[in-house]
């Protein structure tokens, strides 16, 4: 039963990386607000093939799905 | 051909519709719009929204203050050479398709480099380039597309402020530990004796210890120093309870695990925590769209436009404005500091600063005060005072608004805690005293007993759940309360006194009655022609008000502005004015909204604009009648007295002419004979008697224009229903004692296993969470039921 030591070890480990986790999007401001993310993830990421941009290292930051 | 919406803002367009690529718009600015979208191939835009759209404002020079560096720093978020960020306040943020557009600027302007949307707080914040784009071109850019910032003096003055997400990590750090304590208890729970229980069992209860530790010195600290600073100023507040609960909890449980007596209640314990964080958790809602805390630096512009020698103009930021300098205040621009009026004619807007109603005329010598709106036309002022000693800002170091009377109420809560502690206490000893008596080995384990399953938790819980359901029943329904404490002051009050002028009367609609011959068709239509031409709030009153007709170009215009309006068309002379104007005598009375008529020299009738009261007023005031004593205060004159005696119950007092200081010392002298108050206002002048009552209500007719500081914000479209949202309150309030009622009830249960002696672990760790979970769903529930009658 001596396995009960390391199943109590790795499960808090577990844990504990979720809740750091949690402190980290904390941290990060995702808690702040919670309502415009809801509304993000509904837009469509457009298809741009026929206007190749001009500028395409601003592209990047095109990006919807990219949280700031 | 009227009869269609703009496709770019929804408002309908009328004869002046542009037609552009197959579609039609109201004004030349929204089709401006719509051409920008579509050549940078954005017109997704209109596929999130039907007619999301604003028109842009015309800008002339208005934020020329951003060139300067000094006003730039102080409003932007961060800078490093070719990296500023800003945070915009956008009002015009209202629906996904705004998000988008917004969160896509950089497809608009390479300068830019990202943007992010907070929808809840209507602010977008932006990173960008200034060597591609400079503050200014930024804002010029939103305003090009319909979602001008608002940037005002609060911005300027404001502080960069930490967003406080303490209450979010103590909720984080209590909810993970209250998990998987209550996994780790569960073999001592079932515990049967068996062998490899007892090799182990010392293992989970120092594990289970530690996991509570950052739960009572993290988590529970704001309880623990709330409590003691209670004590310390004489007061029992419901934080005494807690914190005493807490720490016996943690003190009783360390003591039997080392001294291997028992498991310890740590599951209760934490459990306890999480569930008073969560009420407070869910107690902290807030409109972070609406501010309830606007003063007047949130009314006034960041800059204004001194004249130097020689014509020269220079943009200062609003605070170096001093005595003696000359200023341009353009059309539509607020006047700063208390003024001379120099050059030009004034046509100045007082209403939300004094109340008047209509717009006064103001000619080279008069004086001016600050607040006021320049309608048309710009003028030269000279500065009497500096912007912080002008007539309106001496209302704001008014006592009133450091919140002497609001800040004195002890909520419901606290005050049942102090008995509930008392009574505790009380209990314990007792039960101590007895079994010392009877069976001295019991004594100590009943004193903690009790002080543990006293749970003052449903207490603590049944106002914030309570209150912070009415919040958000109440927010859905229009009315916006800034905190729970303020919707537990508007159960109390005894009187309710409401401002005229843009409070009981809306400026949205008019009601116009002509008086004099009935016009011909062709009158008709130069009288509409004319009024069109003219941008003067009468007129366009008036304009609107007509039946449509259709346009036709003015052979001659003339306006002569605080006088009236001359047009001709066809071989139709029209005037339009005062009195004196179109007929050259002097007006009879008090002229209230009058505008005379005639045409071709033959004097017509008159048109009486009148105070348009809210739908509902009458209904409404009879309904309050019942439970409230009632008054109106106005800054207008008296010319209303007879239509408001109509509106309101007989014998109701009516003050007209009140400057701001009269109102605030009349809710005062209220206060003084031990009334509770209750003041429904919305503008400036409201502002000293709204923050000295008890309760103070701003009504709005748009949310994102300014309201002056208050305790909640109503939508003028939800007025007439304002005896409802109070009589709800009352209502709330009933729930909340039913509630301690059953949390009496719990605790009584709970008493008798403390006070027996049979409280074991496992039993605590039932009762606490199932009370609280009850007496959470029984408030929920219930307010939601009573928030289901204002319909």
């Amino acid at each position: 039963m001596s396995v009960i030591y390391m199943l109590l070890a790795i499960s808090i480990s577990v844990a504990l990386i979720f809740f750091v986790a949690f402190v980290i999007s904390v941290r990060k401001g995702q808690y702040d607000d919670s309502y415009t993310p809801s509304v993000r993830i509904l837009f469509e990421d457009e298809l741009r093939e026929e206007l190749p941009k001009k500028e395409p290292e601003t592209k990047e930051y095109n990006q919807l799905d990219k949280p700031f | 051909m009227s009869g269609t919406d703009c496709f770019h803002c929804g408002t309908p367009c009328d004869a002046e519709e542009v037609h552009f690529d197959g579609k039609s718009f109201c004004c030349n600015g929204c089709k401006t719009v719509y051409e920008i979208f579509q050549s940078h191939d954005l017109s997704y835009y209109y596929e999130l929204e039907g007619a999301p759209g604003n028109s842009p404002s015309a800008l002339q020079g208005k934020y020329d203050f951003l060139d300067d560096p000094l006003i730039a720093e102080r409003l932007l978020e961060f800078q490093d050479g070719s990296h500023h960020v800003i945070t915009f306040n956008i009002p015009h943020i209202h629906c996904s398709s705004c998000i988008w557009i917004l969160e896509n600027l950089s497809r608009l302007n390479p300068g830019v480099y990202s943007s992010q949307v907070d929808f809840p707080r209507k602010e977008a914040r932006v990173h960008f380039n200034p060597e591609k784009i400079s503050l200014k071109a930024l804002v010029g850019l939103l305003n090009a597309i319909g979602y001008e910032p608002s940037i005002t003096l609060e911005q300027y003055d404001k502080k960069q402020q930490k967003t406080d997400r303490k209450l979010l990590y103590q909720l984080g750090v209590a909810g993970f530990a209250f998990g998987n304590i209550m996994f780790l208890s569960f073999p001592e729970y079932f515990e049967s004796g068996e062998f490899w229980l007892e090799q182990y069992k010392g293992l989970f209860r120092w594990i289970v210890f530690t996991f509570s530790l950052p739960v009572v010195f993290y988590s529970g600290s704001g309880y623990l120093v709330s409590a003691y600073k209670g004590l310390r100023s004489g007061m029992l507040n419901i934080d005494v309870p807690i914190a005493l609960g807490i720490l016996v909890l943690f003190l009783r449980s360390t003591v039997e695990i080392v001294f291997d007596l028992g498991q310890g209640f740590f599951d209760s314990l934490t459990g306890l925590v999480f569930f008073l964080l969560l009420g407070k958790f869910f107690q902290q809602r807030t409109y972070s769209f609406l501010s309830f805390e606007r003063d007047y630096r949130s009314y006034f512009p960041i800059a204004v436009t001194r004249l130097e020698e020689e014509g020269r103009e220079q943009d200062i930021p609003v605070y170096q404005v001093e005595q003696g300098d000359r200023l341009l205040i353009r059309s539509g621009s607020l006047i700063p500091a208390d003024a001379i009026l120099l050059k030009g004619t004034g046509e100045i807007d007082y209403s939300f600063v004094t109340g008047e109603a209509r717009p006064v005329t103001k000619k080279s010598g008069d004086r001016l005060y600050a607040g006021g709106k320049q309608l048309r036309g710009g003028i030269e002022v000279e500065v009497l005072k500096p912007v912080s000693q002008s007539y309106l800002t001496e209302l704001w170091s008014d006592a009133a608004f450091s919140k002497g009377s609001k800040t004195a109420f002890r909520n419901l809560t606290d005050r049942i805690g102090k008995r509930f502690t008392l009574g505790v206490l009380t209990v314990a000893f007792s039960a101590a005293a007895f079994w010392l008596w009877k069976e001295p080995s019991l004594a100590l384990n009943v004193l903690t007993a009790v002080l543990i399953i006293a749970c003052p938790c449903a207490i603590a819980l049944a106002a914030p759940f309570t209150l912070g359901n009415l919040l958000r029943i109440f927010g859905k329904k229009g009315f916006y309360v800034k905190d729970a404490e303020s919707l537990e002051r508007m159960a109390l009050v005894d009187t309710a006194i409401f401002d005229k002028t843009g409070t009981i009367t809306t400026t949205r609609k008019n009601s116009i009655r002509y008086t004099g011959i009935e016009l011909t068709e062709q009158e008709a239509v130069v009288l509409k022609n004319t009024l069109r031409a003219s941008g003067h709030p009468l007129s366009q009153a008036l304009y609107r008000e007509l039946a449509p007709y259709n346009i036709v170009p003015l052979d001659a215009f003339e306006e002569h502005l605080g006088e009236g309006l001359e047009g001709r068309a066809a071989d139709q002379e029209v005037r339009v004015g005062s009195s004196r104007f179109v007929r050259g005598t002097a007006p009879v009375e008090d002229e209230g909204s009058e505008v005379h008529f005639s045409a071709n020299d033959t004097y017509k009738g008159r048109f009486v604009i009148q105070n348009s009261y809210r739908e509902g007023s009458r209904k409404l005031f009879e309904q309050l009648a019942d439970a409230y004593s009632l008054a109106v205060l106005s800054g207008d004159n008296e010319s209303e007295r007879a239509s408001l005696e109509e509106l309101l119950p007989p014998l109701t007092p009516m003050y007209f002419n009140q400057k701001p200081m009269e109102k605030l010392e009349f809710v005062r002298q209220l206060q003084r004979e031990g009334k509770d108050v209750l003041m429904v206002g919305d503008g400036l002048n409201d502002a000293g008697a709204l923050a000295q009552s008890q309760v103070g209500i701003a009504v709005s007719e748009d949310a994102n224009l300014f309201t002056p500081a208050c305790d909640a914000i109503l939508d003028s479209r939800q007025f007439s229903k304002l005896a409802l949202f109070l009589r709800t309150t009352k209502k709330a309030m009933k729930i909340i004692y039913m509630s301690f009622a059953f949390s009496l009830l719990y605790n009584l249960v709970g008493l008798y296993f403390a006070v027996t002696g049979q409280l074991e672990p496992v039993i605590a760790a039932i009762l606490m969470p199932l009370s609280s979970i009850s007496i959470v769903a029984f408030t929920t529930a219930a307010t939601n039921w009573i928030g289901r009658k204002i319909e």
